[in-house]
């Protein structure tokens, strides 16, 4: 029986077992939404602009481990979502986004609502797709959703003509994707395996790297399993926050720009590095000849792109860190040269101790202004670390990755590789969709939070009851630390007097609004706001000479880090 | 050092831009390319030469297979290949110096392909090395325009 693209869109949405689409309307998807009118399968949510949007689908893949979906219209609705997109494919999130395109006939003629978004996100999405008929409709599903999922993942956009979503053809979803150009590589080759555990186990100061890909891959528990069976200590970047439990021994905490003493210190002098799912990027490696200057490097990814990009590697292994980390796993486990291994390695632990209780992560929180550190300690303390935390960009994102400890995956929402302000609020609605259950906080900047503010309303309609606590300091934090440490303080346009009352805004749209100006309010605050029945902005008014350390300047090696 | 490379694609819209927007988005430089339908006409095969240090190239013929519509990724350098490039040459034929032009094109082996009152057009395929002998020795004589395909390049044997 032939159906519509409308309708063949909506049923290959519902055989590949989507249930949440976030969107937003208009006149090139306009069948769709009526194909999706009282659809019973899969629940639609109205978002407020579509960047916001995209960030949802984002959030939620992150919270979840499944692929977000996006519905947007052409031409506006597709351009916004580009910041969405960019940021999916720098942090390597799996959503598919489904934008409506003009009649195939009209393109190219400067139509009313017409962009080239296909040639506008191909920088920045794995793959994209301008779909010419409506047979291809389900079999180019089929594959958006295949490939923004396997291998490394990421964002994949799929442009729909009008005339496509009117014409009909059979429904036929294909069981396979067969591509010729793409097919992942899973297994890591046993050899070089075997290799990289004789060059670690030769070594006497290794340091375990560990990225995004250790979440993404869901392979956590491997990674603890593995450097407990032979006592290595682990840091993390921001992205990896999460993927090794903070409060274990063994963690060194986050490394790089603003990373811990201890945990710079470490990588700068070990004498080897199983870096995992992680790509050596600039805010990680500070200046790139001094980086490790000691060390072998080894290092495991699912994409060849990520090995020998920014450093030299020693020992390079293409393949999916579960399967990597398994083999790992097998050569060492039990055996009597892990247990020498982990008595040979313990001076090397003692060092990083001593690096720590000489240097730790420390403010000072008087009587006077608010700290920020401290904020995020309480809502650390008052979740007891159960908290699925988003993050917008700046001081407070710093703060939250620094003060905050993640024991487990999928807890830590945070933009890392593009940085967006106005990625927190989204996201974390997005998580709060595919976990009802949890409490999710999206920890705030003033000045972030006015990027994506209007996606309040979102989370008032569909009663999810995020918390949004606001670190307002009244500047744009970190450009203002920038020009404190490298400007001679001139600060040029990073003041924010114009702060709105964000407690009324909150009310305005529904919310519930609460506000701490004091440092003894704000466990007491915190605890109302997340008590709040539905959602709320915890309004606390910090310190705006509150500074993020240690903070290691652009382009300087990781030694040389900027303490308090 | 320059590398030439043998890209399979598949022969749909868009695939140029893929490519071409990868070396402009990375930075890496594109000496030429050259694209055209193979046998199978869903799949087309793009010749390209590049230039950069062993770590780039690297990069570079990993981020080609990186991509979806790319099939496969050959690197021709060092392997045994013939290269051919063809060029159109418009060259000032003036009574005195018309002489000198056939005898060139007659020692390149090349083609006098069109004819006009003060000019000839010259055709010649080889590899780079002879196509800029020519144009070197032509030089003199007036060169009003050049076109080169660019290189396109096959293993040998096999
Ligand atoms: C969309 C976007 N624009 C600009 C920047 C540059 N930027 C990075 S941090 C920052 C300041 C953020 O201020 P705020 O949200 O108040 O956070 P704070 O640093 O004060 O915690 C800016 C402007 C960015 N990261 N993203």
């Amino acid at each position: 029986m032939k159906m519509t693209g409308a309708d063949i869109f909506v049923r290959a949405l519902e055989d590949l077992g989507v249930d949440v689409v976030f969107g937003y309307p208009g006149g090139a998807v306009l069948n769709i939404y009526d194909s999706l009118f009282q659809n019973t399968k899969i629940r639609h949510l109205l978002v407020r602009h579509e960047q916001g949007g995209v960030h949802m689908a984002d959030g939620y893949a992150r919270a979840s481990g499944k692929t977000g979906v996006c519905l947007v219209t052409s031409g506006p609705g597709a351009t916004n979502t580009v910041t969405g997109i960019a940021t999916a494919y720098m942090d390597s999130v799996p959503i598919v986004v489904f934008s409506g395109q003009v009649p195939t006939l009209m393109i190219g003629n400067d139509a009313f609502q017409e962009a080239d978004i296909v040639g506008i996100t191909r920088p920045c999405t794995k793959h994209n797709y301008l779909i010419k008929q409506t047979k291809d409709m389900a079999r180019i599903i089929k594959e958006a959703f295949y490939i923004a999922s396997t291998g490394r993942p990421g964002p994949v956009l799929v442009d729909i003509p009008k005339d496509v979503l009117t014409g009909s053809a059979e429904y036929h979803l294909p069981k396979e994707v067969k591509l010729r150009g793409y097919h992942p590589n899973y297994e890591g080759h046993q050899k070089q395996v075997e290799n990289a555990i004789r060059m670690l186990l030769e070594k006497e100061r290794p340091v375990l790297y560990a990225g995004g890909g250790i979440i993404l891959s869901d392979s956590s528990s491997l990674l603890s399993e593995f450097a407990r069976i032979l006592g290595i200590p682990v840091t993390t970047t921001l992205m990896g926050l999460g993927g090794f439990p903070g409060t274990d021994p063994l963690s060194l905490g986050m490394l790089g720009m603003h990373g811990t003493f201890r945990a710079n210190m470490a990588i700068s002098h070990c004498d080897v590095i199983l870096g995992v799912g992680a790509r050596f990027d600039d805010r990680v490696t500070g200046k790139i000849d001094e980086f490790a200057p000691g060390a072998k490097i080894i290092h495991v990814d699912i994409d060849p792109t990520s090995i020998q990009k920014n450093v030299p590697v020693n020992i390079p292994i293409v393949g999916d860190l579960k399967d990597v980390l398994r083999k790992m796993i097998k050569l060492v486990k039990g055996t009597k040269e892990a247990a020498k291994y982990r008595k040979k390695i313990a001076p090397w632990r003692d060092q990083i101790a001593q690096w720590k209780s000489t240097h730790p992560l420390a403010y000072k929180q008087g009587k006077g202004r608010i700290k920020p550190q401290y904020v995020v300690e309480q809502i650390y303390q008052i979740t007891k670390g159960d908290a699925i935390i988003t993050t917008e960009v700046g001081q407070n994102q710093m703060f939250a990755a620094q003060y905050y400890l993640y024991d487990r995956p999928r807890t830590f929402l945070s933009s890392g590789g593009l940085g967006t302000m106005g990625y927190g609020l989204p996201a974390a609605i997005g998580a709060q969709v595919a976990m009802p259950g949890r409490l999710v906080v999206d920890i705030a900047g003033d000045g972030s939070i006015q990027m994506n503010i209007q996606e309040l309303a979102t989370a008032v309609q569909y009663r999810l009851p995020v918390k949004v606590v606001i670190l307002n300091n009244g500047t744009l934090g970190m450009v203002r630390q920038w020009q404190e440490l490298f400007f001679q303080g001139k600060y040029s346009q990073t003041c924010l007097p114009q702060v709105p009352d964000f407690v009324r805004l909150a009310e305005a749209y529904g919310a519930a609004g609460f506000r701490a100006t004091k440092p003894g309010e704000v466990p007491q605050v915190l605890r109302e706001g997340f008590a709040a029945d539905g959602p709320a902005i915890i309004d606390i008014l910090t310190d705006p000479d509150a500074m993020v350390y240690p903070m290691v300047p652009a382009g300087a090696p990781l030694t040389k880090m900027l303490l308090v | 050092m320059r590398h030439t490379i043998s890209v399979l694609v598949e022969n749909e819209f868009g695939v140029l831009s893929r490519v071409s927007g990868l070396f402009s988005g990375r930075g890496f430089n594109i000496e030429s390319l050259t694209v055209a339908e193979t046998l199978d006409p869903t799949v087309s095969r793009m010749t390209i030469v590049t230039s950069g240090n062993d770590q780039i190239v690297e990069q570079i013929l990993k981020q080609l297979n990186k991509l979806v519509a790319v099939i496969k990724v050959v690197n021709l350098t060092g392997a045994e290949t013939v290269d051919r490039e063809l060029v159109l040459i418009k060259v000032n034929a003036e009574p005195e110096t018309k002489a000198e032009v056939l005898r060139l094109v007659d020692i390149f082996r090349a083609k006098i392909v069109d004819v006009a009152p003060r000019c000839y057009t010259i055709e010649m395929t080889g590899d780079e090395e002879k196509i800029n002998a020519l144009i070197q020795l032509l030089k003199p004589i007036g060169i009003r325009e050049v076109v080169r395909t660019g290189r396109v390049a096959i293993a040998r044997g096999m």
